[in-house]
């Protein structure tokens, strides 16, 4: 299978992607480790006429402390996340579940920008920066801006980037010794959650990035999404058991090939419960 | 387009549509048949090649991604005539059957040894998620990388 033609544009830069995005419009597709936009694009499920080769921006692949936040430039890929010191040290969460994507080659060659900007509900890493409270860095025509992960996740593989927008830069805060757990629950070898959790557990107004849980749901709805009323249900003092039982409260989850909509509620129960264990209190 | 790579040490400047993938490049453009194609889906790592000494599935890649890059395929591994030691591993521990998977396999287990040169059993199995093996079960082929590894202890 190949994909249809169209035409190859390689950005030296993120401006003169952004230059490209709004010369092309909606026909145009930014690609950089090209393991989402492929296999769709092979599969005529996508067929952008321009395709904007963001992967050589080597300016946007780092990972940097930045006062109490750690910055990942948006061309990360998520072994250099895996394998990546510094994350380890602060933000060990992020290394963990970057570990689980896909196998080894896929990581040697997917992005964290990415994974974010195809806003596919059953990805890893979507939950981890909704759990863990970041923010996408976004750049367009107009300047920079910089989006809170609760907004970014728009709809069904819809995110808040406009169509002339590149996300440049992810950005998390620092664990400051906090709990975490990140539980992928899938039957077959690197394939995708069919639920998974990542979770967050910080004592109450301890460091500068603040108390209380964060606790996000991968492929139990058609975003990647927060679990808030297992958040509102410890901050209100409940046990992991008490607060796990609500992880489902609210939500629609999908029905498919790997589980029915109550496989999935009672997975995410599961798996929120050992979640918050595994996190401590 | 022009795209140049150099595969196997040989440098490969063709004209191709920038649609063609990395590993059509390779069987179809530059004539180098040891990459096999199982699902073309970057499920079965059948068709993994080293892209600047990492693993890849390279029916997940466009040809112009690789565009100035190094490849290795199996073809490239050793010289020839002669095995690598992942190979000579594979061959003693009877680490394949059919043979379809065992370049991708061959290739995925070299990366693992450059990123982790003394992997647990646990680790070896983990590294080879992406690549399927209809025939021998993985043991052997767990068997013979930590072989390999082993080996490569042993001062030449
Ligand atoms: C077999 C297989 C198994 C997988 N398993 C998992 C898994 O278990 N867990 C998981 O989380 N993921 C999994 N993935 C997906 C993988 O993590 C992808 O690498 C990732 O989702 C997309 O990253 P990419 O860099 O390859 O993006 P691309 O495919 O290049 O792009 C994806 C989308 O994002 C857009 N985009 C990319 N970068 C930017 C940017 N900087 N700014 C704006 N838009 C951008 C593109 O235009 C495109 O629409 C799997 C993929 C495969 C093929
Ligand atoms: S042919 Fe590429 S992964 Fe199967
Ligand atoms: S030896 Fe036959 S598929 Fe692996």
């Amino acid at each position: 299978m190949i994909p249809a033609s169209f035409d190859y544009r390689r950005a030296a830069s993120a401006d003169e992607a952004i230059a490209l995005l709004t010369e092309n419009g909606d026909d145009a597709k930014l690609l950089a480790g090209g393991h989402s936009l492929l296999p769709l694009m092979k599969l005529r499920l996508a067929r952008p006429s321009v395709l904007i080769d963001i992967s050589r921006l080597a300016d946007l692949s780092y990972i940097r402390a930045d006062g109490d936040q750690i910055a990942i430039g948006a061309l990360t890929r998520h072994h250099d996340v895996e394998v990546s010191e510094l994350l380890a040290r602060e933000v060990p969460l992020l290394p963990a579940a970057a570990g689980q994507v896909g196998d080894p080659q896929i990581r040697h060659r997917g992005t964290i920008g990415g994974s974010l900007a195809h806003g596919d509900p059953a990805s890893d890493l979507p939950a981890v920066v909704l759990a863990l409270g970041g923010s996408m860095v976004v750049r367009g025509p107009g300047g920079e801006r910089s989006i809170p992960a609760t907004e970014f996740f728009a709809g069904f593989m819809e995110t808040a980037l406009a169509a002339d927008e590149v996300l440049t830069e992810i950005r998390v805060p620092r664990l400051e010794g906090a709990g975490w757990s990140f539980q992928k629950f899938n039957r077959r070898a690197h394939d995708w959650a069919i639920v998974g959790v990542a979770a967050v557990r910080r004592g109450a107004g301890s460091g500068a990035n603040g108390g209380g849980a964060g606790v996000a749901l991968v492929n139990m709805a058609s975003t990647p999404v927060r679990a808030t009323a297992v958040e509102e249900a410890l901050a209100g003092g409940a046990s992991a058991t008490e607060a796990a039982a609500h992880a489902a409260d609210g939500l629609d989850p999908p029905s498919d090939i790997n589980a029915t909509p109550e496989f999935r509620r009672h997975l995410a129960q599961v798996l929120v419960r050992r979640a918050l264990e595994e996190a401590g209190a | 387009m022009k795209v140049a790579m150099t595969i196997n040490g040989t440098s490969q400047q063709h004209e191709i549509e920038p649609r063609v993938l990395l590993v059509q490049f390779i069987r179809e453009v530059a004539g180098l048949t040891g990459t096999n194609v199982g699902c073309d889906t970057t499920s079965c790592g059948t068709c993994t090649v080293l892209l600047d000494g990492e693993s890849v599935k390279s029916c997940t890649i466009l040809a112009v991604q690789a565009d100035g890059a190094q490849i290795t395929t199996i073809e490239g591994l050793a010289e020839p005539g002669t095995l690598h030691p992942m190979q000579e591993a594979f061959r003693e521990n009877h680490a394949l059957q059919c043979g379809f998977c065992t370049p991708g396999m061959v290739l995925a287990a070299v990366s693992l040894l450059q990123e982790n040169a003394h992997p647990s059993e646990q680790e070896v199995r983990s590294a080879l998620e992406g690549n399927l093996c209809r025939c021998t079960g993985y043991h052997n082929i767990v068997k013979a990388i930590l072989a390999a590894a082993d080996a490569a202890e042993v001062p030449a």
